[in-house]
């Protein structure tokens, strides 16, 4: 499980993050939504350590990744996997050496074996026979195939993908969604997603928390959040006309206009 | 205050770089990439600039010293202790700090935008080991027998053109081994070890700390090749002030 304590995160004197409680358990897709400068990506950058939080606790399985130190933090993070919002696949290396760089780095698996687990990698994300390729000659969709790929390259506990569906067309969004979500249950990870994109919102959300303005502003999961009688979620959620007439249509808590 | 903020930053970069490797394997073949794109990607550039460096310097003596009474083999000696002491590593080292600080700190930059940076901290690597310590020290490893190259192929020019000037051979062969001193060898050496940890530490930090976007990708290089370049020029002259 990851614990998080009224974290906050200033830059300079503006603060982002207004102090966040909450917590993500293993098996499930969590996604942290919030519209554009709620400080979703700052949140998530403070969970994996790349942002140092200006007070509050991270625990991972009980261990409080805040106290910890720059080299006691890398036993951690070999137990985490992201995918970045770009994928951040290394330009210079194929798609097979890609997904096998933190195989050489912390593994002493020989070439054979090595391999084998990228090619099982590539399958599980239905990418077969794209080993030889550079990034620059696959699509977008492939990129986040391939940066799930090696995320998931080493077994990770916990599985961090920032916006995963961002410029990705619908189908090929929906397919990266089933994915996480199929990894997620099979490995048992705890997987924190952080999306603005409604489909995998109400597709996955098993637990949905949403950030407003810095502040932790309503939490619960995808059944829950069409019934929510909270007014800025509400707004968040049902943004579009055709939304909210849907809604209209199913009957929600808040009926507007 | 902002250039004591830069020099701290640029000297903890250069602290941080020195951790124990998550793979030495890994690291080893990070160095020979860096170790082929600096210096075998830079032979041609600097073997053609050398060739006519030393073709032109040959010329140019010749020329001022036609009309006077000096003796011919004197252009073979002026050329070798021009492009030894100074021509080579210095040349050499501006043109480097164009095509290797450009090329460096571009890749960093872009790295960095694309979050690659991010994502080998996130795996547990240290960026600076992975990325910044292979970069300084194939430019130190290499840039070296670079310039001793540029300075050979700098003399092999001036040999060429005298001799279609009209200088005997011979005399341009006396000339190269007349009053030599080896300790100017040291001197190209010292200069270039300096020069390539400059240009390529530089480099690396510019490129490594980049905000923003595309445009702040080429600021970082211009920056790379315009610090790189000066700071060469004032080692240079550091260096000549030291040991001549």
């Amino acid at each position: 499980m990851i614990e998080i304590i009224d974290l906050k995160k200033s830059f300079a004197d503006k603060e982002i993050l207004k102090g966040i409680t909450t917590s993500f358990e293993a098996g499930k897709t969590n996604l942290v939504i919030g519209t554009s400068g709620s400080g979703k990506t700052v949140f998530v950058k403070c969970l994996v350590g790349l942002l140092e939080p200006t007070s509050g606790t991270i625990s991972y399985d009980g261990i409080d990744f805040t106290a910890l130190s720059q080299r006691e933090k890398k036993s951690i993070r070999t137990q985490i996997g992201m995918l970045f919002q770009g994928s951040a696949l290394f330009d210079s290396m194929t798609v097979e050496e890609n997904v096998m760089f933190p195989l050489n780095m912390f593994t002493s698996m020989t070439a054979k074996e090595k391999l084998s687990r990228v090619n099982f990698c590539l399958e599980r994300v239905n990418l077969v026979g794209a080993n030889k390729k550079y990034p620059a000659e696959i699509s977008g969709g492939m990129m986040k195939r391939v940066g799930i790929a090696r995320a998931i390259v080493l077994n990770p506990k916990y599985l961090f993908c920032d916006e995963p569906n961002s410029g990705l067309d619908p189908q090929t969004s929906l397919l990266i969604d089933e994915l996480l979500s199929d990894i997620t249950h099979e490995y048992k990870m705890i997987t924190i997603i952080n999306t603005h994109d409604m489909n995998s919102v109400m597709g996955m959300g098993e637990k949905i928390v949403f950030l407003h303005q810095g502040f932790k502003e309503w939490e619960g999961n995808n059944q829950q959040i069409l019934d929510t009688d909270n007014e800025i979620l509400y707004n968040f959620i049902f943004a579009s006309d055709f939304l909210k007439q849907l809604r209209k249509g199913a009957g929600g808590a808040i009926k507007k206009d | 205050m902002t250039f004591l903020n830069h020099f701290g930053k640029y000297l903890l970069m250069l602290r941080d770089m020195f951790t124990r490797p998550e793979n030495f394997y890994m690291y080893w073949k990070e160095l020979l990439r860096q170790m082929n794109g600096i210096g075998v990607g830079s032979l041609i550039i600097v073997g053609v600039i050398s060739l006519f460096v030393g073709a032109v310097t040959a010329l140019q003596f010749a020329y001022q010293l036609g009309s006077t009474f000096f003796p011919e083999y004197l252009i073979g000696y002026i050329v070798r202790d021009t492009m030894i002491i100074e021509l080579a590593p210095t040349l050499s080292g501006l043109v480097l700090a164009g095509k290797v600080g450009s090329n460096v700190a571009g890749e960093l930059g872009t790295m960095r935008i694309s979050e690659q940076i991010d994502a080998l901290e996130i795996m547990g690597i240290n960026p600076n080991g992975y990325l910044v310590l292979p970069k300084i020290s194939a430019a130190v490893i290499i840039i070296p027998p670079l310039v001793v190259l540029s300075a050979t192929l700098g003399i092999f020019g001036g040999y060429w053109a005298a001799e279609n000037y009209g200088i005997s051979p011979t005399n341009y062969q006396k000339g190269l081994l007349y009053l030599f001193d080896p300790f100017n060898v040291v001197i190209m050496t010292v200069k270039s070890v300096i020069f390539a940890f400059v240009i390529a530490s530089v480099a690396c930090y510019q490129g490594f700390y980049v905000k923003g976007g595309a445009l702040d990708i080429g600021r970082a290089s211009t920056r790379a090749v315009v610090f790189g370049s000066i700071l060469v020029i004032v080692f240079d002259y550091i260096v000549a002030l030291v040991m001549t």
